[in-house]
């Protein structure tokens, strides 16, 4: 229901020192905010205004990293009437398998060895670099390196709000020089 | 910290995510449909993304913090050109790069 793993991480660690529920659930909604942007620029790709605003909200609610990443990276070989279709199966299959894997893991965690718990969690974050990274788009590529390299900076002088400022920036800068990335 | 607190939290975390995904919704519902517009919004999440991916990888706030840099790096590096000599094959990119980074744990 929260759906966002740094959201999670920052909502649990402000909430287990004693923060307080309004400081933990401020930190958590700004790591998450980044869901504003994948819903705008991802819905028009399945939907348009003709849908209600239940059924927007609803494909809203459903979206992930792993589901935006992996249609951006498919829907260029799917047909556009068939990528409605495509999202809703793979987001709820993902789903299902994250309630499943939350509820293994939870039981598992402690059984298994330290290093295979922690390659699992790598995982996770690995699977975002390869999919993101593998995009045709040259525009994009920039924008994900911008915001790379321009995280580590951000994160030491405005740890709350880095994404947002490197998304701000790297993607603005990322969308002005588009037309000439692309030509190359 | 109570129980009552820690609900409080989780359902206002909940609201709080969700706030998010609504304002969307709204805005592909109800904003006259601007290919520029949505254009750099594309390049902002990517950038957004980005910076998110190279913060969990590089400054990681999970275990994955008790690992050194040289560690997940080489993992990452590993995981890239396995995916990359399999012919963007994801499934030997994430087995290398979780593979080799389990190994690299379990002998640092």
């Amino acid at each position: 229901m929260i759906w966002g793993l740094p959201g999670q991480l920052v909502m649990v660690e402000l909430a287990s020192t004693g923060k307080g529920v309004v400081a933990a659930v401020f930190a958590c909604s700004l790591a998450n905010a980044r869901f504003l942007p994948m819903v705008v620029s991802f819905l028009p790709q399945i939907a348009n205004r003709s849908f209600t605003l239940v059924q927007l909200i609803i494909y809203a609610q459903l979206l992930s990293i792993n589901s935006w990443a992996m249609c951006q990276r498919q829907f260029p070989t799917i047909e556009p009437a068939h990528r409605l279709f495509y999202y809703l199966v793979f987001a709820t299959s993902i789903l299902l398998a994250a309630a499943a894997g939350t509820l293994i893991g939870y039981h598992a965690a402690v059984a298994l060895p330290n290093a295979l718990v922690l390659g699992l969690i790598f995982s996770s974050p690995l699977f975002f670099a390869l999919v993101l990274s593998s995009t045709a788009r040259n525009a994009h590529r920039l924008a994900l390196l911008l915001g790379c390299l321009m995280v580590p900076g951000l994160h030491a002088i405005f740890p709350s709000i880095d994404l947002l400022i490197a998304g701000a920036i790297g993607g603005s800068v990322a969308y002005c020089l588009r037309k000439r990335v692309e030509r190359e | 910290m109570s129980s009552a607190t820690l609900w409080g939290v989780v359902v206002g975390s909940i609201a709080a995510t969700f706030v998010w995904r609504l304002i969307g919704a709204f805005t592909v519902k109800f904003l006259r449909e601007d290919h520029a517009l949505f254009e750099w919004i594309s390049c902002v999440s990517y950038a957004m993304l980005g910076a998110l991916i190279l913060r969990m990888l590089f400054l990681p706030e999970s275990d994955l913090a008790s690992l050194s840099l040289g560690v997940r790096a080489t993992a990452v590096g590993i995981a890239f050109i396995a995916y990359y000599a399999f012919r963007q094959s994801l499934l030997a990119g994430m087995i290398g790069g979780a593979a080799s980074l389990s190994i690299l744990a379990a002998i640092q």
